[in-house]
């Protein structure tokens, strides 16, 4: 054997690691971003690396939803939705200046960002935001995920 | 047929609808009354002008003080490769004027929108009803009378001023 025939660790801590790791994403996507979303996510910068590979189209099989550009005043219901759709434990980021403020619409059509309609874990500036910025916008949700406390079902029972 | 034939040709055919005649970039922009707008189209449309396409069709604010609001129509002949721009005005307090959907079924959309954006009727057009904009919106966002940067939101938005 190597000599490593044990291993401690709080169960808090091990489930962080495995949420981490195996990010299912939801890739909301309406603008221009989504250009860098797919760069960031294909072979040249792999998001896979960070166990964020497995791209869902169902949010029910999701647990990161990633917005991707600009959403519009007729979009947020649909936003909506979708968040409310997902199954907990789940996370947002707001990927690109449009999804995180508005960005350089201010008008009557768009949302001024959508923090107003559902929850953000991440923000990911930049018009749009180079793939090394969503890489490091990945890992720091991954350390929030390891450092949050982590619900679990059976935990909470009242 | 060059451009000054076809402004006499125009002009002999619809003498009083047409305002002004103007050049923009080689290309002649004819203002015509906002009545008049069908007939003069219908008739650029069949020959000898045969303008068979209708490129766009849009409308301009250009100052709420007047209170006129102006249709722009850009039309093409594929077969002479030249380029047409009507302009019509119409009152801001009661924009109308006649649809083209039986000349051009692009038109359809272009004047929803049209529509939608500025509030122009479009009399005899099959379906007006918003195109860009949700059910419930009220006003039309790109008329200098809407209220700057106004939201008419869907669903109730946390922070909102």
């Amino acid at each position: 054997m190597s000599g490593f025939d044990y291993l401690t660790t709080r169960l808090e801590t091990a489930i962080g690691w495995g949420r981490k790791f195996s990010l299912f994403q939801y890739p909301f996507i309406t603008a221009c971003c989504g250009m860098e979303y797919m760069s960031a996510a294909c072979a040249h910068f792999d998001m896979d690396r960070f166990g964020a590979g497995l791209t869902r189209f169902s949010p029910r099989q999701a647990d990161l939803l990633l917005v991707v550009g600009t959403v519009t005043h007729k979009l947020a219901p649909v936003l909506r939705t979708v968040y409310d759709q997902m199954i907990e434990p789940k996370w947002v980021i707001a990927f690109g200046a449009c999804a995180v403020s508005g960005g350089i619409y201010q008008n009557y059509a768009v949302v001024q960002g959508i923090d107003r309609i559902v929850p953000v874990d991440v923000y990911i500036p930049g018009c749009p935001p180079r793939p090394e910025t969503v890489l490091d916008g990945l890992m720091k949700l991954q350390d929030k995920i390891q450092e949050q406390p982590q619900d679990w079902r059976w935990g909470r029972k009242p | 047929m060059g451009p000054e034939t076809l402004i006499e040709e125009i002009r002999a055919g619809l003498g009083d609808a047409v305002e002004s005649v103007s050049d923009s970039h080689g290309d002649p922009v004819i203002a015509v009354k906002a009545d008049s707008v069908r007939p003069v189209l219908a008739a650029l449309r069949g020959a000898p002008f045969d303008y068979a396409v209708l490129l766009d069709l849009t409308c301009v604010d250009f100052a709420a003080g007047e209170g006129r609001l102006e249709l722009v129509y850009h039309l093409y002949s594929l077969s002479r490769n030249v380029r047409l721009r009507i302009n019509a005005s119409v009152p801001a307090a009661d924009p109308a004027v006649a649809s083209l959907v039986g000349l051009w079924k692009n038109a359809d959309w272009l004047e929803r929108e049209v529509f939608d954006m500025f509030g122009v009727r479009f009399d005899g057009h099959p379906y007006l009803r918003r195109l860009l904009t949700y059910e419930g919106f009220e006003g039309h966002p790109l008329l200098k009378t809407y209220p700057w940067r106004l939201a008419q939101p869907r669903i109730p938005l946390k922070d909102d001023e």
